[in-house]
This record gives C-alpha cells, sequence and structure tokens, in this order.
C-alpha cells in the first residue's frame, strides 16, 4: 500500500494542481457572473473536444500544428545548436555572431508575420519561419552558456589524455554542457508553441489549432476555442512528461549534474 | 640516464601588476621508477612546475627532457592527477572514466574495458566500475582518477595535491594505496604537495622548494624501508629536517 502510495505520489500531484484550476474554472463558469456562451462549462468544452475529436478535424488540426513545431524546431535546433557551441568556443566567431543575435533576440517572431507572408506566402513556409525564428535564439543562448560553463578542468584533463578539438566537442563538450542544452530546447520548445498558435492566427489558410481558435471567434464558440487550447496544454503536458523529463532523468540527473528537488 | 631532466627551467608571465616570475631557474633530475615530491608554501611555484612538466605550460627559458625526448606540450608518456573532485567526467561511469584515455589511444572496445577494469582493480574499486562519479565518495573518486591516468600506460605520473582535500583517515589509507600502487606499476612520479608528512610517507627524494621567485632549493632524500611507519622517530626527524629547511626559507624571506 505505502509502496503503491509512494510510487504514485508525483503522479497524483501532477494531477491535484490541474484539478485544482480545473474546479476554479468550473466554479466560475457555474456562478452566471458571465454568459455561458463565453464562459461554457467544462462538460461542454469537453463535448466540443469529443465531437472535434470524433469526426478527426481536431486531430488533423494538431498534427498540422505539431509539424509545424516540431520541423521549425528541428531547422532551429540545427542552426543554434553548432552555432552556440562555436560561439562560446571561439571568441571570434562570438564577436561576429553576438551583436546580430542581440539584435534579432527581441524583436518578437510574430512582427515578422507580415514579412514572412509577402516573401513566403500563406501557409507552412512562413508558420514553420516563423517557430524557427522564435525557437532558435533561446537554444542559440543556452548553448553558447553552456560552453562556457563547461568546467575547464574537463577539458584539461581530456587534453592531457590526447583529445583532439572534435573529440573534446563530441566527448566533452556536448555532454559537459548538457543541462544548459536540455533548458535551451525546453524553452525553444515553449516559444515555438506561442509562435506557432500565433503565426496560425494571422498566416494559416485553413488548418491549425491557432487556425481554430481564430477561426471559432467568429462564430462566438467559445468551447471550441477552449478544447484547441486544451489540445495545446495536453500536448506540451505529455512532451514534458515523455520527451523532455525522460530526457533529463536519463542524462543530468542520472549524473548528478542536476538534481531532483527535495521530498 | 634520468627519466625526467629539467635543466634551469624558468616561467614568467605578464600579469596586469606587472611581470610575475612563478619559476626561475629549476633545475633537478628524476630517475626511472622514483618517487620525487615537490614540497613548498603555497606561491612557491611547484604547482607551475608540475604543469611544465605535464606540458600545459611552456616554460620561457630552460629544458626539459623525459625519457631524453625534449617536452613539446602534452603526451600521453604523462598522466596527471588533480586535487578537485571534479576532474572526473559526470556523465561517464567509473569504467569509462578510466577507459577515456585508452579510447584515445585507440584501443578497441573488449580490451579497453579489460584494462580499464584490471586499473580498477588496483584502486580496488571494481565493484563500483558501472558507478557514476556523484555516487562515489571523494576518496574513490581520486582512486578513480589514478586508475584513469594510469590507465593508457603512461610512464611518468603526474600529481597535484590529489589527497589534499580528504578527510585524514581516508587521505592515510590513499597514501597507503599510492604506494602499493606505485610499487605494482613502477611508474616515475613527480607528487606536488605542502604536507610534510605526506612527503616523507611517500618519496623516495624531497624537493624543497621556496617561492619568490619559485625555485628548488634542496633535496632531501627519504632512505626509510616500506611500509614506512609514521610514528617512528626516524621519520619524525625526517620530517623536522623538512620544516627546518621550510622555516630557513621562510626566515630568509623575512
Amino acid at each position: 500500500m505505502s509502496a503503491l502510495a509512494d510510487r504514485t505520489r508525483p503522479f497524483r500531484r501532477h494531477l491535484t494542481s490541474l484539478l485544482l484550476a480545473a474546479a476554479v474554472y468550473e466554479g466560475l463558469a457555474r456562478s452566471g457572473a458571465f454568459a455561458p456562451a463565453l464562459l461554457p462549462t467544462l462538460a461542454n468544452v469537453a463535448r466540443a473536444l469529443f465531437e472535434g475529436v470524433l469526426d478527426g478535424t481536431l486531430p488533423a488540426h494538431a498534427l498540422s500544428t505539431l509539424y509545424r513545431v516540431l520541423m521549425g524546431l528541428a531547422l532551429a535546433i540545427t542552426i543554434a545548436l553548432p552555432l552556440g557551441i562555436l560561439m562560446g568556443r571561439y571568441r571570434p566567431i562570438e564577436g561576429f555572431f553576438l551583436p546580430l543575435a542581440s539584435a534579432l533576440m527581441p524583436i518578437p517572431s510574430l512582427a515578422w508575420v507580415p514579412l514572412f507572408i509577402l516573401w513566403f506566402g500563406l501557409g507552412n513556409a512562413t508558420a514553420i519561419g516563423i517557430v524557427c525564428y522564435a525557437a532558435v535564439f533561446p537554444m542559440l543562448v543556452n548553448a553558447w552558456s553552456g560552453v562556457r560553463a563547461v568546467n575547464p578542468l574537463w577539458l584539461r584533463v581530456a587534453n592531457a589524455m590526447g583529445a583532439g578539438e572534435r573529440t573534446l566537442f563530441w566527448k566533452v563538450i556536448v555532454p559537459g554542457s548538457f543541462p544548459f542544452l536540455l533548458a535551451g530546447l525546453r524553452q525553444a520548445f515553449l516559444r515555438a508553441w506561442i509562435a506557432v498558435v500565433g503565426a496560425e492566427m494571422l498566416a494559416a489558410s485553413d488548418w491549425g489549432l491557432g487556425w481554430i481558435i481564430f477561426d471559432a471567434k467568429e462564430f462566438l464558440k467559445a468551447d471550441v476555442m477552449l478544447a484547441a487550447l486544451a489540445v495545446i496544454g495536453l500536448i506540451g503536458f505529455a512532451f514534458e512528461r515523455l520527451v523532455f523529463g525522460a530526457l533529463e532523468r536519463l542524462t543530468v540527473e542520472r549524473w548528478g549534474m542536476l538534481r531532483a528537488g527535495k521530498g | 640516464m634520468p627519466h625526467i631532466e629539467v635543466c634551469d627551467v624558468s616561467l614568467a608571465y605578464d600579469t596586469p601588476a606587472g611581470r610575475v616570475v612563478g619559476v626561475a631557474g629549476a633545475s633537478f633530475d628524476i630517475e626511472q621508477s622514483e618517487f620525487v615530491c615537490l614540497v613548498g608554501p603555497s606561491g612557491c611555484g611547484k604547482s607551475t612546475l608540475l604543469n611544465i612538466i605535464a606540458g600545459f605550460l611552456t616554460p620561457t627559458a630552460g629544458a626539459l627532457r623525459i625519457g631524453g625526448r625534449p617536452v613539446t606540450g602534452r603526451g600521453l608518456d604523462r598522466g596527471i592527477v588533480f586535487q578537485d573532485f571534479a576532474q572526473l567526467f559526470p556523465w561517464r561511469t567509473a569504467l569509462k572514466n578510466v577507459a577515456f584515455g585508452l579510447e584515445m589511444k585507440g584501443i578497441a572496445n573488449p580490451e579497453r574495458e579489460k584494462i580499464a577494469l584490471e586499473q580498477l582493480r588496483l584502486v580496488k574499486l571494481e565493484k563500483f566500475a558501472n558507478a557514476y562519479p556523484h555516487h562515489l565518495s571523494g576518496g574513490m573518486q581520486q582512486r578513480v582518477a589514478i586508475a584513469r591516468a594510469l590507465a593508457y600506460d603512461p610512464s611518468v605520473l603526474l600529481m597535484d595535491e590529489p589527497f589534499a582535500a580528504l578527510d585524514a583517515l581516508t587521505r592515510d589509507d590513499m597514501q597507503r594505496l599510492l604506494v602499493d600502487v606505485w610499487q605494482a606499476s613502477r611508474k616515475t612520479v613527480v607528487y606536488v604537495t605542502h604536507n610534510v608528512a605526506e612527503a616523507v610517507y611517500l618519496g623516495d627524494r624531497v624537493l624543497v622548494m621556496t617561492p619568490h621567485p619559485g625555485t628548488v632549493k634542496c633535496e632531501v632524500k627519504i632512505t626509510l624501508a616500506r611500509p614506512r611507519d609514521p610514528l617512528s622517530v626516524a621519520f619524525i626527524d625526517y620530517q623536522k629536517e623538512l620544516l627546518r629547511q621550510l622555516s630557513l626559507n621562510a626566515e630568509a624571506r623575512s
């Protein structure tokens, strides 16, 4: 009994916070202070979600959004990971790219949407481009910081044992900066979602969760909007638990480079 | 021919406060399989000298030869152990840490892990081969570091106060273990410490260094048979002799 309780405790904790938030929402929705059309009960949201899933539209929208997120993210990682690591390792490269990154970083990715539409038209290319723009900087900054935070003793020891620059890169710098690389990946994923929904509202012609939300506004379907938001939250939750959490447990937590909190 | 020849080695470097001479005209020879301790107060340049022998620093003057060949930079003929426990790679198990140098040497896997395991056995850690460093105590981590420095079979083992951060009891154990490991492997050891008792326990010969500028002032040969008894009169006499040399230096400076 207690062993089971121990094993399920983290999961129950996760559920508690979600259930509490749901209860507060339901209380507000049923209080009658707001029009039901604006603040539908959870049952209505669930019905909209269920219908969307059953007729296959919601999964299709979610998949096309997920495709844009993952493509943009992959593109961002391909650019930012090597560049960030090189910037952290070589001063001239840092000197060249840092001013550029500093100037581009504070520009909200959504501010680029109108220009991207002009350049790439409506559709996937623009959405993926915007996602990439949003995700590239957190990954870049973290990789750059991570490389500089690598313990110099590791480099020295590896050097003494005859490691060349290539070996240092793969066997010391990448694992040595892994806590930062993971943090960068998480932040990039988060920014990618923020960007994709915005980009879809403005630039996607007829597919994607962001587009659903924007489209549902025209018909005053708050339940559909909330259902789409719930799907986004659900995907985020699943990625955190199944991808980032697992990656963290398998690597930096196992290596003692990052510890789980107390209790 | 001596295994390590240090001939009039000097190292000066520029700081914002001006040019500092870290090591000035250090000269000594070390024989094959000899255990030599460098003793001196902090700032006497003993770690700098070790880093020169390791090839991390290039001397501004003088010559340095190992096995008759001039030293130019780092090389697999030398293994090095630092004081800091963080020298191990946290993302590698004890075994994989020890195998790192063998990987660099291009030794393939069944052979590589076999050698690494043998080295772990030498420092009595074969049971912890698959443990990550953060699960090991400080003393165990230093033993892994020693095994790692020996695994690729360098002829020289360089040690920079490897046990200084350990508690006294663990340090005693480690010193005994190191003597065993040294006698089994017959490496030439250069061991930096500021602990006089440690130097007398470990060394065949102790080089006393003085600061400002750092140089080798004198040497004391320790002729006690091993295993040495730190409570014997002869052992304590050696300590007194070394302390006297060190305090002479301090007086000369003040």
